[in-house]
């Protein structure tokens, strides 16, 4: 199929960009939404043009690097999917295609469709940790059995790739989803319970700090989350959030 | 100190089962006061480095850690899927430590370290304790205990699992608990930083040369010991089930600069993965292998059926039953579906070279999940009372039950073949996914440049020859939170008083200036083609020549080619855009001239090893049913020593003596 792709290109942060077009011609439905920007980039770079940057790294949807906005949307128009496992047969001959950045205050942009999303790393060193240290006497990992319920909700809250999709796709660019996941997965398990209500203080504090909005519970977030996880995450954040400013 | 001074392992006295206890009591250790003064730079954030990192700072030490990514936690560690290997013996079905050992060294075909091997399944108890006390979700049962599985090559249900996503909560804890000494300031961690250079100073590592991919500058960085945990080079086959950005060139670094890379051509060719597509292909992606516990894997027994179906006449679904070679059973009646990866490649291979390959290319095998739905159809009927009968009804109830145990992995088959593998059998094929070979390290895992250690995938391995399932996250944590953290205070504790490393040093000058020089030589650079032009080309070369079977005729001429390439690189490579700011051309550019190297010395260690073991499967030496032959006399560690170009490399041979194991020809049959 023949496609018209209209991508952001910017030199760098401090330099303003623009939406540039390209006509890719010959493009296979089995190629992914990644291959069928290489082939780009290849014919970018024979040409003596600088090709197009973007993040990505796993190519098989779990490591989270891979962002772009497609057509309006984090990670293109199929549920589920982060942009490395959309396959190009989700488009047709003779589409207009808009690749954007992920757009967020607290993800500046660094390069053409890269962005610098360590803000949520720093959010994470705010209090995403067990304070135990490596020692190899810890108890016995049976020794504190885990309801089945509660030990599955973790993992489900815990599978998030942190990929910043929630962020774009909110009209506020809150990181609740993100932040309210970490936090979920140590409140329902033992071993976050002793700093549970520091980790929550914490973790929304520097969630503000780094400029994300707040939530107005649009639920955009779920909806676009590759992963699946669920705003009931967010609805337990609050709940943490309150008792633990209760109880301080 | 004499580089290589080191070799070989200097292994602890005493019998095996005592020899890490005894070790712990005997070395040297740091007081805590004096961590303080100590810097190490670890290079890479997966399972070894992050564990490593995190451990090493909670310890005291100065730690300075280095990831290409964006952030330490999207390490290729992340996408391991099936599950960690422990010898716990929660199931109560007879495991313990020797039998952990046992099985890790034979899997590996005779060709690792005893000692080495045995410490691993000493400590894998306490990676799983860890882990719990980290907050890692693994899956429970009812009871609230762990759940395990069984995985390939072993009668024991031993491993550990969250899902198919192991490997991502095992790095999210190893994360986790970085992010805890970064905040204390314990870590300084470089996001989007690679190393280009180790900067080695009166013969020992003392730093690096690392490069800021945003802003495109050189950075001195300086340390009393530097990690190199940077996984596996898999990805000079170009295509493989690695990230697109894995890559070799730390450890390539540091064996240009001393290092000796043990056994390069041990990699491991993973039986399930989706079969390449066409010529746009960039990655592979793996299918698990717990598949196999309930797929069946056949092709057409009749030739005309394979060319019908290749040709899309045909479905695979209308094939009879007595019409099908289920080739592993019929071939290996004992373990079936489940023999170990290497066998089971091999076994694909030859069917789809036989002709009865089953997708358009040709290569690719059926794995088959319609006897499991009807097995589990039946069973949750009459356990439900109903109409067990009923062929529809068994049908949907044994998709459920599939769906539970393996939901994600159909929804991204699905995903990226467009078929639903619930009703058509799944097509899968070989694929390069993990390299048992790596940086030679003895006992206290220092390589042979004295204060540089090689971590992980990184290193040459407990595996040997093959790679057992859920070992390889075993390894990456037990290294990096049990055994580094313990061995590298016996070689700091002579550096109590050194003091911080200056970088404005004759040493640093001209490792900086070599990277300066080789970044320019490709941007200024009149070439005409992008790099993916010659990673391809080599990868073609690797693959078909180096790959699943190999004979001293391809392997010469392979050299030849290699060379070729790596002629024509230089000559005519095309890298855009500046040396400043973002580039990941000139970035690839770098990785692709070491997979250049490291391509020729693999096959070079391939034709130099003349017996088949393992993942090494040499076609003048087999047996007359077409198994691996192996030999006595080959039973050493091939270590090579950079002598200049890959053709001048050096062998050394590390002679492998059992003790504890009786050597025994590997049979699945």
């Amino acid at each position: 199929m023949n496609l018209k792709l209209k991508i952001w290109r910017q030199k760098n942060a401090a330099t303003k960009g623009k939406i540039v077009n390209y006509d890719i011609n010959e493009v296979s439905s089995d190629m992914s939404f990644l291959e069928m920007l290489d082939v780009l980039n290849a014919d970018l770079t024979e040409k003596g043009d600088e090709p197009v940057s973007f993040d990505h790294d796993c190519r098989e949807g779990i490591c989270g690097s891979c962002s772009l906005q497609i057509n309006g949307r984090p990670h293109g128009p199929d549920g589920g999917t982060t942009t490395c496992q959309l396959h190009m047969r989700k488009f047709k001959d003779g589409d207009s295609i808009v690749i954007e950045p992920f757009r967020a205050k607290a993800f500046p942009i660094v390069k053409d469709l890269i962005i610098d999303r360590s803000a949520f790393d720093r959010v994470q060193h705010a209090g995403a940790f067990v304070s135990v240290n490596t020692s190899g006497n810890t108890q016995d990992a049976n020794a504190t059995p885990i309801n089945k319920g509660d030990a599955d909700n973790a993992f489900d809250a815990a599978s998030c790739i942190g990929c910043g999709a929630c962020v774009a796709a909110c009209k506020n660019a809150s990181a609740m989803l993100f932040v309210s996941a970490k936090v979920s997965q140590y409140a329902l398990l033992p071993q976050g319970q002793v700093e549970r209500e520091k980790r929550v203080t914490d973790m929304i504090s520097q969630m503000d700090e780094e400029g994300f909005g707040a939530c107005t519970n649009t639920g955009a977030c779920e909806v676009e989350c590759p992963k699946g996880i669920s705003i009931t995450n967010i609805a337990r954040m609050n709940r943490e959030f309150i008792k633990s400013n209760l109880k301080s | 100190m004499k580089i290589g001074a080191n070799f070989p392992a200097k292994i602890p006295e005493g019998p095996i089962k005592d020899k890490w206890t005894s070790y712990k009591n005997k070395i040297d250790l740091v007081n805590p006061a004096n961590k303080r003064l100590i810097d190490i730079i670890v290079v890479g954030t997966g399972l070894a480095g992050g564990s490593a990192a995190a451990t090493l700072a909670e310890l005291g030490y100065n730690v300075k850690a280095f990831c290409f990514q964006d952030s330490p936690r999207r390490a290729h560690s992340i996408a391991a899927q099936g599950g960690i290997n422990a010898s716990k013996n929660y199931m109560g079905d007879g495991d313990s430590d020797y039998r952990l050992f046992y099985d890790t060294v034979k899997g590996g075909d005779y060709r690792a370290r005893e000692e080495n091997v045995y410490r691993l399944a000493e400590v894998s108890g306490n990676i799983i304790d860890q882990c719990v006390a980290q907050g890692v979700p693994f899956a429970r049962d009812y009871g609230g205990l762990l759940d395990n599985r069984s995985f390939g090559g072993v009668l024991v249900s031993r491993t550990f699992y969250a899902k198919g996503q192991t490997g991502q909560q095992l790095l999210l804890g190893a994360y986790s608990a970085m992010n805890r000494q970064i905040a204390r300031g314990k870590i300084k961690m470089y996001n989007r930083h690679e190393m280009m250079d180790l900067v080695i100073v009166e013969g020992k590592a003392r730093g690096i040369i690392a490069k800021n991919l945003i802003t495109g500058d050189l950075e001195r960085h300086s340390a009393h010991a530097v990690v190199i945990a940077s996984g596996g080079y898999g990805n000079v086959f170009y295509l493989s089930t690695n990230a697109m950005g894995s890559n070799v060139s730390a450890a390539w670094k540091i064996h240009k600069k001393g290092a000796w890379f043990a056994n390069p051509c041990f990699t491991q060719i993973h039986p399930t993965c989706i079969p390449v597509s066409g010529d746009h292909q960039s990655k592979l992606t793996l299918m698990s292998e717990s598949l196999r516990n309930d797929g069946r894997i056949w092709v057409p027994g009749k030739e005309e059926d394979a060319k019908a179906i290749r040709s899309g006449t045909l479905r695979p679904t209308a094939i009879a039953e007595d019409d099908r070679d289920y080739f592993l059973e019929r071939r290996y009646p004992a373990f079936g579906n489940l023999v170990p990866r290497d066998v089971a490649s091999r076994a694909a291979k030859e069917r789809c070279d036989a002709g009865f390959g089953v997708n358009a290319t040709g290569e690719a095998v059926y794995l088959d999940f319609a006897a499991a739905i009807i097995r589990y159809g039946k069973e949750k009927a009459l356990v439900t009372h109903q109409d067990a009968n009923n062929e529809a009804l068994v049908l949907e109830l044994g998709r459920e039950i599939i769906a539970t145990k393996y939901g994600n992995l159909f929804q991204m088959y699905e995903k990226i073949v467009d078929e639903n593998p619930y009703e058509t059998p799944m097509m899968i094929y070989p694929a390069v996914h993990y390299t048992m070979g790596g940086i030679w390290v003895d006992y206290d895992l220092m390589t042979t440049v004295p204060g540089c250690y090689a971590i992980g995938e990184a290193n040459f391995s407990e595996h040997g020859a093959n790679r057992l399932g859920a070992s390889a996250l075993m390894q990456g944590l037990a290294d990096g939170y049990f055994v580094l953290p313990y061995t590298i205070g016996n070689y700091l504790a002579e550096d109590i008083r050194t003091g911080a490393i200056p970088v404005d040093t004759p040493e640093f000058d001209a490792a900086e200036k070599g990277v300066q020089e080789q970044l320019e030589r490709f941007i200024y650079n009149k070439g005409s083609k992008p790099v993916d032009y010659f990673h391809k080309k080599l990868g073609k070369v690797m693959w078909n020549k180096v790959g699943m079977s190999r004979n001293a005729k391809d392997l010469n001429d392979a050299i030849e080619e290699i060379q070729a390439i790596r002629d024509e690189f230089y000559k005519e490579v095309k890298v855009p855009g500046n040396l400043d700011g973002f580039n990941e051309e000139l970035a690839k550019a770098g990785r692709v001239a070491d997979f250049l190297e490291l391509g020729e010395l693999f096959a070079k260690d391939a034709l130099k090893r003349e017996e088949s073991c393992g993942g090494h499967f040499r076609e003048e030496y087999q047996t007359p049913e077409g198994e691996a032959k192996r030999d006595k006399a080959f039973q050493y560690v091939a270590a090579w020593e950079h002598k200049g170009a890959p053709k001048d490399a050096k062998l050394h041979k590390e002679m492998l003596d059992y003790k504890y194991i009786e050597v025994k020809e590997r049979s699945y049959k």
